[in-house]
């Protein structure tokens, strides 16, 4: 049993998730996960390495199917539906090893995240207005993240932390409902790190934010309700505070003498 | 670092050494090494049948344009191969079986549109004839790949063992098909079925030799239109690629096909084009080549090879890398019938396919991934 989830019982669910399990052989990566993000809430979902949040992750954006349970996104069960649906739906994420399209420049991988969304029909003819409209709203999320000087670039050519900076660009230039961060931090320089959560936190708060993240720091500073997972379940739901004093937590995952007042 | 290492196969001074010694070994054997056959017919290991470029260079550029030009197909066929293969990662065991159904197709458009039988002249031949079987047998074999890929590969996505054996499984069942069942239009006399050798004829206005004012050159002018074609393949798929919405997607479906999906498009309509086009440029290929020479049992496990060695060392799923790999797979094939040793009875060498594998080996040896691919 979940503890009831932090939000407010009446807002608007963006995630819905009831009994969800995803199987792979003989090892349970998820079980029976019940889980609740209103609109607009910031939820970061923490838990040692193997508690099954990458894998959670993907059951909820459709690249793995649910070996039991449901998903509901936005009020619709998705349950049966592939990834680009979810997509559609303003579903966007981004993953711990950035996957990108090392082939395309900056600025076309950005574009193909819009065209994907929008529509996603593979018109041969270009509508030159549509064209430039979308190739402008590019370029203008490759400026929120700050990489608007590598738009011409291969992103094959780029850092990891460049790497990074794009794929967020590539979540949020389809203007998604909600989305949903894998450990975006990971492998960042201090300085990046900052930027990040800089941007996270002027995020618009109509954009639901999911945040697996390892860096505690930026995890409890960004979010307003944390789903801890220990060996695919979820065990403890609370504010950040209520994470910070958490016995169990400490035990699995802070270590010793973390949020010690 | 370690994994740069892997990537780039045998390390080591020695052993890189010793490889590029044989290159410039076999450079300098076309070069200067080679002698033409005395006049007792006697020989040795130095001797071919034209000598060396310094002592026939009229020789020396025919192959080259041979190389060139057989490579111009190669192209045409192992691009389609290699674009299947880059986006959706079945490699099609099947391409060789459509390349010869595409030949005996467009063999039988062409001998009903000219009416004249076996034996055509090829001057009687005009452009529309050889056009339209042309554009038949890609629309056939186009639709025929689309259908085995929505048939039967689409289902079984990700799971590339059991696409390679559905294919080959396909490329058996088609080939022995179209033994069965081609050539329909044969010299009288001659059994009808048993995929016997036909030609498609080119043009007739192909049918003559170039002078090329380079050192007494005359050329054929049909092998030339062949590279010409196959340029034209590559400056399309490149324009294709790199130019449209659709290129630009199935570009991203070749670095991350998951990625695609999480951004919303439709991967799906991009793997069925490309199989549509992919198994096209097999009959455009076969149409190309059986013009320049035959279509026949045979020829499909052949062309899948040719297809395989040339994205091997090209690298799997890239242009650049089949442009590549066809060029040195023809010019080494080219070069090989023309100067490997003979003893000097006017023989021709049956060992020339050899040193096409032995580039391929050692492609592999020091770039695994092919020369334009990547590290898996």
């Amino acid at each position: 049993m979940t503890e009831a989830a932090p939000a407010v019982e009446h807002a608007e669910p963006t995630l819905r998730l009831r009994g969800v399990g995803r199987r792979f052989g003989g090892l349970l990566a998820v079980d029976e996960v019940d889980l609740d993000v209103v609109h607009g809430e910031r939820r970061a979902i923490l838990g040692p390495n193997g508690a099954g949040k990458t894998t959670l992750f993907n059951v909820i954006c459709g690249d793995l199917s649910a070996s039991t349970g449901t998903v509901e996104i936005f009020g619709e069960d998705v349950t049966k539906k592939p990834a680009r649906y979810r997509a559609k739906m303003g579903l966007a994420r981004t993953y711990q090893q950035s996957r990108l399209f090392d082939g395309l420049t900056v600025e076309d991988s950005i574009y193909l995240a819009i065209v994907g969304v929008e529509g996603g029909r593979l018109r041969p003819v270009l509508v030159p207005g549509k064209e430039r409209e979308i190739r402008e709203r590019a370029r203008e999320a490759a400026g929120r993240v700050a990489i608007s000087h590598k738009l011409g670039e291969m992103v094959g050519s780029l850092s990891h932390g460049e790497h990074r900076q794009v794929a967020i660009a590539m979540a949020l230039a389809a203007e998604p409902k909600a989305l949903m961060l894998d450990e975006p931090a990971s492998g960042l320089s201090r300085g990046e790190r900052q930027l990040l959560t800089e941007l996270l936190l002027g995020l618009d708060r109509d954009i639901t934010l999911i945040l697996i993240e390892h860096d505690m720091d930026i995890a409890l500073r960004v979010a307003e309700s944390v789903t801890m997972m220990h060996d695919g379940r979820v065990i403890v739901e609370g504010t950040p505070d209520e994470i910070r004093a958490n016995e169990t937590v400490h035990d699995l995952y802070l270590g010793r003498g973390y949020g010690h007042e | 670092m370690a994994e740069r290492i892997r990537a780039w196969g045998v390390v080591g001074t020695v052993p890189r050494a010793l490889a590029a010694g044989l290159v410039v070994f076999a450079i300098l054997y076309v070069l200067v090494i080679a002698d033409p056959p005395d006049e007792f017919g006697g020989g040795n290991w130095r001797t071919t049948n034209t000598g060396s470029a310094l002592d026939d260079p009229s020789t020396f550029l025919t192959t080259v344009l041979d190389g060139l030009t057989f490579a111009g197909l190669l192209f045409i066929v192992a691009s389609g191969f290699s674009l299947i293969f880059g986006l959706m990662r079945v490699v099609n065991m099947a391409h060789g079986a459509f390349y010869l159904l595409g030949g005996y197709i467009a063999y039988e458009i062409q001998q009903r549109m000219t009416g004249s039988g076996f034996g055509l002249n090829p001057t009687e031949v005009n452009t529309l004839e050889w056009v339209v079987p042309w554009l038949v047998a890609m629309v056939c074999i186009g639709v025929f790949g689309l259908a085995v890929q929505q048939l039967l590969l689409r289902w079984n996505q990700g799971q590339d063992l059991r696409q390679a054996l559905i294919t080959i499984a396909v490329s058996v069942i088609v080939a022995d098909q179209v033994i069965a069942h081609f050539p329909r239009t044969v010299p009288a006399g001659t059994q009808q079925f048993g995929g016997n050798a036909v030609s498609i004829s080119w043009p007739g206005w192909t049918n003559r030799l170039v002078d090329l004012h380079v050192g007494g050159v005359t050329y054929s002018l049909s092998r030339l239109v062949m590279l010409a074609l196959g340029a034209a393949v590559g400056l399309a798929l490149f324009l294709w690629l790199h130019k449209t919405k659709t290129g630009m997607v199935i570009r991203a479906g070749v670095d991350d096909r998951q990625m695609t999906a999480a951004i919303g498009i439709n991967i799906q309509t991009t793997f069925a084009l490309a199989f549509l086009v992919g198994s096209a440029l097999a009959a455009f290929g076969a149409t190309v080549g059986g013009s320049q020479a035959s279509i026949a049992q045979g020829r499909d496990g052949e062309w899948l090879l040719f297809s395989l060695v040339v994205v091997i060392i090209g690298g799997m799923g890239s242009l650049a890398g089949a442009a590549v790999g066809s060029v040195l797979y023809g010019l080494v094939f080219a070069f090989a019938v023309a100067y490997l040793p003979t003893t000097g009875n006017e023989c021709c060498t049956q060992y020339s396919v050899v040193l096409t594998f032995a580039l391929m080996a050692l492609v592999l040896a020091f770039r695994p991934q092919g020369l334009f691919g990547r590290a898996a």
